[in-house]
């Protein structure tokens, strides 16, 4: 479904801010494959899914979406196949619209934007249903400001915005990370629905590493702009927390990776 | 005061026509977040097309309809600059707008005004009709308050249709969270140079107007009025917000926030007497004095709120 072949990225070349943040990143994910991310802060993670997402183009490389080359289509044009949830709770919807204004957007993803009505009576008792899913209530709040949301109300929001139109690839950027425990196990607990029943490709980063061995049937871990360790079946099933950071000090090479990778 | 109520009907029947403008402004400063300086220039604009038109023996209505679609291309221009040429909005604005004043004279044929006579062509709205319906010569619905205020319920039943349609939802999203709308699909820039063409056209249709009641263009006559859109704008949320929600309701608000606007300025000259060549200077500040108020009322309260706290 989702092809990344020898992937380039270097912010600010030339200067001495100058950061290879994606060093020749290779990753082919099949249909319907669930991969959850981890690695130290710097090593790729988020900038990886900029790369697919298609927020700025790549030096290098080939990317493609279910056989479609998109290498060089704008963020807008991808958006087609891609359905996204961010870190920060306050990206993902557009706070000053009402819940259904913000659904009804998330609906005609991909689809030109014509002088038909912005949202139909049909649509409104759709997504009551829709709602209903998430379990916080909000199918009894439709035409509220998304901007009364809390954050975990808006991240989940996202989550169903994104999936809303079943996208070819899902992208959650540590989605959970700027929620409470109690919140972020509750948003959790909906992706895993939402993605099993629509039977999604997904990519995950996740800080957790619980959450990464928990969910998913593959994990993999980034270090300095490429892919070092990559698990998946039987084995990512039985991994513990333990066994992933050897894996990470072996591949990264380092002693302080513990650290690195627990504190970040 | 005698002087001053019977100004009032003219000072309603400008702030009318200037609400048309601020509607415009709304667009872009509110909906789309966006400081857009090109209004100066394309309410002359549309004023001077419309005029130039008329005299060439174009009907009102076409020439307002040249003068709406002529304060579109300026407002293409600066989204051009903008999207295009990634120049910021405000840049982009002033470029458009110091551009527009040569091109303003040039349409009226490098002159600084143009007449309209009144008694030669048909207008919509006039000073003269003002009058002559108080005097009893013309009937009620020639007043410019009447004929501006069904304008201006057409203009908000337009805005409130386009802004439920899908391209007009995707617009205010542009303006909300513009990461959010290009994640849904949304092209940004396309709604950008969108937005600003709207909202320029009303502006120009705004100056089409004015041209007709004052009987001329000039090239003068847009000088400020984005300092006029925005008291409209601002009066309109301070006033009315509380109660006004519906989007409709806000448009409403901010044609009457131009009509208290004028009304002050109005007193201001009638009741102090002043000097009409100060008339700019107390613009700036009557807009700073509203533009601060929800600042103010910010500050007051938290202060009050800390003070509390202190008690305990």
């Amino acid at each position: 479904m989702l092809k990344i072949q020898n992937v380039k990225k270097t912010f600010n070349p030339g200067t001495v801010n100058e950061k290879v943040a994606l060093n020749g990143l290779n990753l082919h994910l099949k249909e319907g494959e669930f991969v959850t991310v981890i690695g130290g802060n710097g090593a790729g993670k988020s900038t990886m899914l900029n790369a697919v997402a298609g927020v700025w183009g790549v030096d290098e490389g080939v990317i493609t979406i279910g056989g479609v080359d998109v290498t060089n289509l704008p963020e807008y044009q991808r958006a087609k196949y891609i359905g996204r949830v961010f870190q920060d709770p306050m990206m993902g919807t557009a706070a000053t619209m009402q819940i259904e204004e913000n659904l009804a957007l998330a609906a005609r993803r991909g689809q030109p934007r014509t002088l038909r009505k912005g949202i139909t009576k049909a649509e409104r008792e759709a997504y009551m249903d829709q709602l209903k899913i998430l379990d916080l209530g909000l199918e009894n709040r439709m035409t509220a400001k998304v901007g009364l949301l809390s954050g975990g109300q808006r991240q989940a929001l996202t989550l169903l915005m994104a999936t809303l139109r079943k996208p070819k690839l899902l992208l959650l950027d540590e989605h959970t990370a700027a929620l409470d425990p109690k919140t972020a196990a509750k948003v959790l607990e909906a992706t895993q629905k939402i993605v099993e029943k629509d039977h999604l490709t997904t990519m995950m980063i996740t800080h957790n590493m619980r959450d990464a061995i928990a969910y998913g049937d593959r994990l993999i871990m980034m270090y300095d702009g490429h892919i070092v360790v990559d698990i998946s079946g039987k084995e990512k099933k039985n991994l513990t927390v333990e066994q992933l950071l050897n894996l990470f000090s072996q591949a990264s090479g380092s002693d302080e990776a513990d650290d690195k990778l627990l504190l970040s | 005061m005698t002087s001053f109520i019977n100004a009032l009907p003219g000072a309603v029947s400008q702030g009318l026509i200037w609400g048309i403008m601020a509607i415009g402004l709304y667009i872009t400063y509110r909906i789309l977040n966006l400081s857009d300086l090109t209004v100066d220039g394309s309410f002359c604009t549309g004023g001077v097309v419309c005029v130039m038109l008329m005299v060439n023996g174009w009907n009102v209505w076409a020439a307002m309809l040249g003068a709406f679609l002529a304060g579109a291309v300026t407002g293409l221009v600066t989204g051009f600059f903008h999207t295009k040429c990634g120049i910021p909005a405000i840049l982009s604005g002033i470029l458009t707008q110091l551009g527009l004043w040569s091109v303003n004279l040039a349409i009226m044929g490098m002159k600084a005004n143009t007449a309209l006579n009144v008694n030669k062509y048909d207008l919509l709205v006039s000073l003269r009709y003002l009058q002559d319906v108080n005097k009893g010569t013309r009937p009620f619905y020639q007043h410019p308050i009447f004929v501006v205020g069904l304008v201006t319920a057409g203009v908000i039943g337009v805005m409130y249709w386009f802004f439920g349609t899908e391209r007009g939802c995707s617009i205010r999203a542009t303006g909300a969270n513009e990461n959010m709308a290009r994640a849904q699909g949304i092209n940004t820039n396309v709604n950008k140079v969108l937005g600003l063409a709207l909202a320029n056209g009303l502006v120009a249709f705004s100056g089409a107007l004015l041209c007709q009641y004052q009987s001329y263009a000039e090239i003068n006559m847009g000088r400020g009025a984005i300092v006029i859109g925005l008291a409209a704008i601002i009066i309109g949320e301070v006033a009315f917000g509380h109660f006004f929600r519906n989007f409709a309701l806000k448009l409403m608000s901010v044609s009457l926030g131009a009509i208290v606007y004028y009304i002050v300025i109005q007193a201001v000259i009638s009741l102090l007497k002043i000097d009409s060549n100060y008339l700019k200077l107390i613009s700036a500040l009557i807009v700073a004095f509203f533009l601060a108020m929800p600042y103010w009322k910010q500050q007051y309260f938290r202060k009050k709120k800390t003070a509390v706290k202190k008690e305990d």
